[in-house]
């Protein structure tokens, strides 16, 4: 999976969420996203993701890591709808469970990058300086690696597991957030207002907080949710590649790695492979959407 | 112009030392002892302080990346803690692979996704349009090692037409070679395509709205030429930026597929070399990957500057 960076084009049905007072805004941006088509898909297809992570205990028929060597290799039947696996577990039961690793990664790797990429950028933007000239070497340092070799490292360096595969996710995507951010808050800090806000005396913290913040989120947002997409990927890549969550727990990426000994069996490559096909699509859709509703220069 | 290259290398500067760093560290940071490694676990501590010494591990960290940088500068990248081969001999039979997949991967993305993206945008909001746009975004839903995997199931296993997977060298057999790059090529190439796509048709259709396009047509120039001569020239400018740009993103798709194909490339070598705990050779390989996109990044904006004059002021 690759970032995109093209403007939408169902832009017309969409109407371009203006200065709402803020309860009302939030729904306003929800409403517009759910009358755009493609954001609408995206919307959909995020939910029942959200649906079957949390359900999952209550709509999985078997135990994930139930062995059942009277099963193994069964291809989809009434009994076991998706089939079962080279130890006669249940494909479906593991690619429900596999839909909590994934948001649980998305969730808490893209939060830690956002936490750190924004504070850094918002940082780094508004102070400038020598503070602004380090940081961003090293963001440029790190973007200078591809996202799947640095997360390889790092979880080479830390150690195959959940936890780390987070941090490594969440640490290759602060410097894209720190760099958009950075750029966004350059060209807001010499507005007017903002600089009328100085003269008048408000604090550093207030102008970021009450002036900056607000017009640099819909741009957070937006890239957030499509690097939301490219995280369940790099999980899933880890856990193809051995080095993500371990056995015997379900995820989605190691489905796929184990499947790749068992060519003949093709329904443990096709549900879990689809499993992330439609996240990944969604939050692209979501993150299309997004863009349309929340920035008005498409 | 000199100018600008001068300002454009001496930004790479910075940037190199914090990558050298980071790989330094990381790979300093892999877990295991490499004296253990080589000598066995059951080695006595003398021999192993011994090692370690010999090796310079005993050094201040700062020293020792020093050290290392200095080394790497000349070429030498150490010798493979499992295999006491040089790094680099390593490098150089892993790096023809990977280059070969990614530059067929691109040739192919761009024979498939430019011309596509043309017709996107020349056939906006048809069918077409439609077609074009669920097939890139669909193609960049799907993870590079799932894509390998149904390309094995459909034309290995269910029609026979291509081996599995494996690599023999291009001058060696040209014709096994390319045989075998097929799958791998497509498994790449599919997503660069729909980027490619979805990047061509955005630039047609904004400089297809610019007032020189509606002037030429005004003055009664022909479709053709006013496709390839005012719109695609211009057009293509952001396209070739995307290609380079996304060099990075290439190699690390590159990584995940020779994997899924067993090809004997820089990817597997970097993840074998991790699950051996083959520090010397997991800095060495980064390091070459991490050179080699920042060496095309900066190919790229040289090429850009030279289609784009506006870069350089």
């Amino acid at each position: 999976m690759i970032a995109t960076s093209e403007p939408a084009k169902d832009v017309a049905a969409t109407p371009a969420i203006g200065a709402a007072p803020e309860p009302s805004r939030v729904l306003a941006v929800l409403r517009a996203l759910l009358r755009h088509r493609l954001g609408r898909i995206g919307a959909i297809g995020l939910s029942l993701l959200l649906f079957c992570a949390a359900f999952a205990p209550l709509l999985a028929p078997f135990d994930p890591a139930e062995i059942d060597y009277e099963a193994l290799l069964e291809g989809p039947s009434w009994h076991h709808w998706f089939g079962t696996d080279e130890l006669g577990r249940d494909v479906l039961s593991r690619v429900l469970y596999g839909s909590q690793t994934s948001l649980q990664v998305m969730a808490l790797a893209i939060s830690g990058a956002l936490l750190i990429g924004v504070t850094l950028g918002i940082v780094s933007g508004f102070l400038r300086g020598w503070f602004d000239d380090v940081a961003m070497r090293v963001v440029d340092g790190l973007l200078a690696f591809p996202t799947i070799i640095l997360s390889l490292a790092i979880v080479a360096a830390l150690g195959p597991s959940l936890t780390n595969a987070i941090i490594a996710i969440a640490i290759v995507n602060v410097p894209d957030f720190a760099r958009l951010v950075r750029g966004e808050v350059i060209s807001v800090r010499e507005l007017e207002y903002v600089q009328a806000a100085r003269a008048i005396g408000m604090t550093n913290a207030r102008i970021l907080w009450k002036h900056v913040w607000p017009n640099v989120r819909g741009s957070v947002i937006i890239y957030a949710s499509l690097k939301a997409a490219a995280a369940i990927i790099t999980e899933s890549a880890l856990s193809f590649l051995g080095l993500g969550v371990q056995p015997p727990d379900p995820t989605w990426g190691s489905m796929l790695s184990t499947a790749m000994q068992y060519s003949d069996a093709w329904w443990i490559s096709i549900f879990p492979g689809l499993a992330i096909f439609i996240t990944v699509l969604s939050l692209n859709l979501l993150g299309d959407g997004l863009r349309d509703v929340l920035d008005a220069r498409t | 112009m000199i100018g600008f290259l001068i300002r454009r290398v001496l930004q790479i500067v910075p940037v190199a030392i914090v990558m050298c760093a980071v790989v330094f560290t990381t790979a300093f940071m892999l877990p295991g002892d490499p004296t253990l490694t080589i000598l066995g676990e059951n080695a006595p501590a003398a021999a192993r302080a011994a090692l370690r010494a010999e090796m310079g591990l005993d050094r201040p960290i700062p020293l020792q990346f020093i050290d290392w940088l200095g080394r790497a500068l000349t070429g030498d990248l150490g010798k493979s803690f499992k295999t006491g081969e040089p790094v680099m001999d390593m490098l150089l039979t892993r790096i023809p692979v990977t280059l070969e997949l990614t530059i067929l991967a691109i040739t192919l993305a761009a024979c498939i996704g430019v011309p596509l993206g043309i017709i996107a945008a020349l056939r906006r909001n048809s069918w077409v349009d439609t077609l074009v746009s669920i097939l890139s975004i669909s193609s960049l839903a799907m993870p590079f090692f799932w894509v390998g995997m149904l390309l094995i199931m459909l034309f290995t296993l269910r029609l026979g037409w291509l081996p599995p997977s494996g690599y023999v060298p291009f001058f060696e057999d040209p014709l096994r070679n390319l045989q075998l790059m097929i799958m791998p090529v497509m498994t790449v190439g599919m997503a660069y395509a729909a980027l490619l796509m979805r990047q061509t048709r955005a630039a047609m259709i904004e400089v297809l709205l610019q007032d020189y396009v509606r002037t030429a047509r005004a003055k009664g120039a022909a479709e053709p030429r006013i496709i390839i001569r005012h719109a695609l020239r211009n057009a293509l400018i952001p396209v070739i930026t995307v290609i380079g740009l996304q060099f990075g993103g290439l190699i690390g798709g590159a990584v995940v597929t020779e994997t899924v194909f067993a090809l004997p490339g820089l990817g597997r070598m970097i993840t074998n070399a991790i699950f051996e705990r083959d520090y010397m050779v997991v800095q060495g390989a980064i390091l070459v990957v991490v050179v080699g996109v920042i060496l095309v990044n900066l190919v790229t904006d040289i090429t850009y500057s030279l289609l784009d004059r506006r870069v350089q002021l």
